[in-house]
């Protein structure tokens, strides 16, 4: 393993919580306030980390194992994702449906998790999240097949290195397509408005954060680090694909890979703070307009590549 | 083939998505609005435009993307009706619908034999895709507006083709059938406020029941 992509997995690791300092940061910015520094996630973890866990007397073993499998789970798919377009021999064919199932893996852990505290309003935050990433899924494989199509690759690494700005005016307008399909996969999967606001704090209205509402100490810790490192997960199929034309590789890449992440981040705080949150019988919608536009893509992919 | 008609032609499609989805009135009139607009610029983006085909292409963006939604809204006005498109399909459905009718017209372009030179690899589709997306809109939805906007996004598809069927359109043809969706236009705004003075809603579905 070289050194850059240790570096590239490393750098996810460390940073991804930084995402959500800059998210805060500009929305505290929009609405015209200072705002937390951009450390404020970091402190967060190292502070429940000191804490002990409160365990309800309802739950079983699901319950305690969760929280560290979904990080394991999200931890191994960043392993996978974090060196591809960096180290063009990483990864193996078809690595891009583990990664796409990881991701689910950790989904259901959480779900189960939620389920197994016998609380209604996590029952209901549970069926919400279902519901959200049974529309989402189809628009995240889809536009995963567009780019294997495009590239004639099946690894993760194998597709953003196949792809350059050949790539992005042979196949019609594809590649746009399924690069804003990810957006929305991204703003839905990680609970981010107009899908779910992360920082409600009415049962009723939250989706991600309800299900988690039992967990404490240590495992939010676990939960909340998870969620950061999803974030970035998601943050870099889109960002990689956008940066796939500069046809950069190595040190360089990984540069502006970090910068492109810290550009996506402030667009998802200034989403969150010019939209507003979709209702619930509306945000599926959303979901399913973004699935739209990954077939819509898969045809033209299709079409223009014979 | 120019990369700029392709873009053209999938805004089109992309136009389509969102009135399959919207659900607003004064949202779906704003986007058939701008697929009229986009229409109207298709002959100019296939390059080889001499000064018929400007004026042409001028003429549809201003009677598709000006004046039509124009009418449509003072219907809208007029008629004091919900801005709601109610409709009889979903909108999730209609948008699946809306795939299931892309895929149809892609198999279907991929099994005709089409006689003359096409400039793009995707027209013809695309307005296949068109009418049959204008024709659902028709049958799926409950307000005499969106029946009207249906026909219109049909239209489009029509005219979409006839780009492909002809590179070089007669003149006079393209005009006396833009005059004649003027007319058309026209005369539905009419009805619609007739319908809605007579019976206080312009929903076509208990327009069945007017027996004599």
């Amino acid at each position: 393993m070289s050194l850059v992509t240790a570096a590239a997995m490393l750098s996810g690791i460390v940073l991804a919580p930084l995402l959500s300092g800059i998210i805060n940061r500009t929305k505290a910015l929009f609405a015209g306030r200072r705002g937390a520094p951009f450390l404020q996630p970091y402190h967060d973890l190292a502070r429940l980390l000191r804490k002990h866990g409160v365990f309800s007397g309802t739950t079983t073993w699901i319950f305690r194992i969760a929280p560290v499998s979904v990080l394991a789970c999200v931890l191994a798919a960043m392993v996978l994702a974090a060196p591809a377009g960096i180290n063009r021999t990483w990864g193996f064919e078809g690595d891009l449906i583990l990664f796409a199932y990881l991701l689910g893996l950790a989904r259901f852990l959480t779900v189960s998790a939620a389920l197994d505290t016998g609380s209604s309003f996590e029952g209901m935050g549970a069926s919400r999240e279902v519901l959200y990433s049974a529309l989402a899924e189809p628009a995240l494989l889809m536009g995963l097949a567009v780019l294997a199509r495009v590239s004639g690759a099946m690894s993760l690494a194998g597709i953003y290195d196949g792809l350059g700005s050949t790539e992005w005016t042979s196949a019609g307008t594809a590649i746009p397509l399924v690069l804003v399909s990810f957006l929305i996969v991204l703003l839905a999967e990680n609970s981010r408005i107009p899908f779910d606001d992360p920082n409600t704090h009415l049962e009723l209205t939250m989706v991600h954060e309800v299900m988690v509402l039992d967990v404490s100490g240590p495992d939010f810790a676990a939960i909340g680090y998870g969620a950061s490192l999803k974030l970035w997960l998601f943050g870099s199929l889109a960002v990689r694909l956008a940066l796939t034309p500069s046809g950069l590789t190595g040190w360089a890449m990984l540069l502006a890979f970090i910068g492109g992440m810290m550009v996506l981040a402030v667009l998802v705080g200034i989403v969150e703070s010019v939209t507003a949150r979709l209702s619930l019988l509306r945000a599926p919608l959303l979901l399913a307009g973004a699935g739209a536009l990954s077939v819509l893509a898969f045809v033209l992919a299709s079409r223009f590549l014979g | 083939m120019s990369a700029s008609m392709d873009a053209v032609l999938v805004a089109l499609i992309l136009s389509d998505l969102v009135l399959l989805g919207s659900g607003r009135l004064s949202s779906c009139i704003r986007t058939v609005a701008f697929q009229g607009i986009l229409v109207g610029l298709l002959p100019l983006a296939a390059g080889d435009a001499g000064p018929g085909i400007i004026a042409l292409g001028a003429a549809v963006i201003i009677l598709k993307g000006f004046v039509f939604p124009r009418l449509l809204y003072r219907a809208i006005r007029e008629s004091a009706t919900s801005r709601e498109v109610q409709p009889l399909v979903g909108y999730a459905p209609s948008l699946l619908a809306g795939m299931a009718i892309l895929a149809g017209a892609f198999w279907l372009d991929g099994r005709l034999e089409m006689p003359m030179q096409i400039s793009s690899g995707i027209l013809v589709p695309v307005a296949l895709s068109m009418m049959f997306t204008g024709l659902f809109l028709v049958i799926a939805r409950r307000t005499a507006i969106n029946q009207v906007i249906g026909y219109l996004v049909l239209e489009n598809g029509i005219y979409a083709f006839s780009l492909a069927a002809a590179s070089q359109i007669p003149f006079l043809v393209e005009i006396g059938v833009l005059m004649d969706m003027f007319v058309a236009v026209f005369v539905m705004g009419i009805a619609i406020y007739r319908i809605n003075l007579e019976f206080d809603h312009i929903d076509s579905e208990q327009l069945t029941r007017l027996r004599g």
